[in-house]
């Protein structure tokens, strides 16, 4: 099955709202953009129903280049963790899968 | 951030659009992203990251009260992998505070 872009997102905002095609291709846009400014300000966002947009900062820790083999320690880190809320994951598990 | 202080955000940023039709977008985009994956279909949004859903073997559970097991069955859960600019712009935003 193919995947989920904005460009069908703001499709379906020009055909369900009737939002104008530019507009919908707009607030898909600004509807990330927003999410990756709060994130990248070290703030949590939180979308019920849907799920929350954690961060967790990682300490350095020991690793390898996977190639040589080589240790090189790696550095200390801020990262993105998606924690699904109770309504997404209730209906995922009903998916029963059929690939 | 809550989905209210998102929808605010949109609607301050741009003259022709309602809150009220900015409210419904951002509704949308999200159910449209919950309908992909309960049906499940990826989400790729470059620059943003994947969502994709990662199968859970069948298991043995334990009620914590009782202490009975019971059988789990296998299901899939969401995941999201974080795309390359959000994981940038997030570990950037690590040295500035």
């Amino acid at each position: 099955m193919t995947a989920l872009t904005k460009s069908d997102m703001a499709d379906m905002l020009f055909e369900e709202l009737g939002l104008n095609k530019r507009e919908a291709k707009e607030i898909v846009e600004m509807f990330f953009e927003e999410i990756r400014a709060s994130l990248e300000s070290n703030e949590q966002v939180k979308l019920s129903g849907f799920g929350n947009f954690e961060l967790r900062d990682k300490g350095e820790r020991p690793g390898r280049n996977p190639k040589t083999g080589e240790e090189i320690p790696i550095s200390p880190r801020r990262v993105v963790t998606f924690k699904p809320g109770q309504k997404l994951k209730a209906r995922v598990e009903k998916y029963a899968g059929t690939e | 951030m809550t989905k209210s202080e998102l929808i605010e955000a949109i609607a301050a940023k741009q003259t022709q659009l309602s809150l009220k039709d900015v409210e419904l977008a951002v509704k949308s985009v999200l159910e449209q992203m919950s309908d992909a994956l309960s049906s499940g279909e990826r989400i790729e949004i470059r620059g943003f990251g994947s969502f994709s859903l990662h199968y859970r073997e069948p298991r043995l559970g334990r009620n914590p009260k009782t202490g009975d097991s019971v059988d789990l069955n296998g299901k899939y859960v969401p995941h999201f992998k974080p795309g390359k600019e959000l994981r940038e712009r997030v570990n950037k935003g690590l040295s500035l505070s």
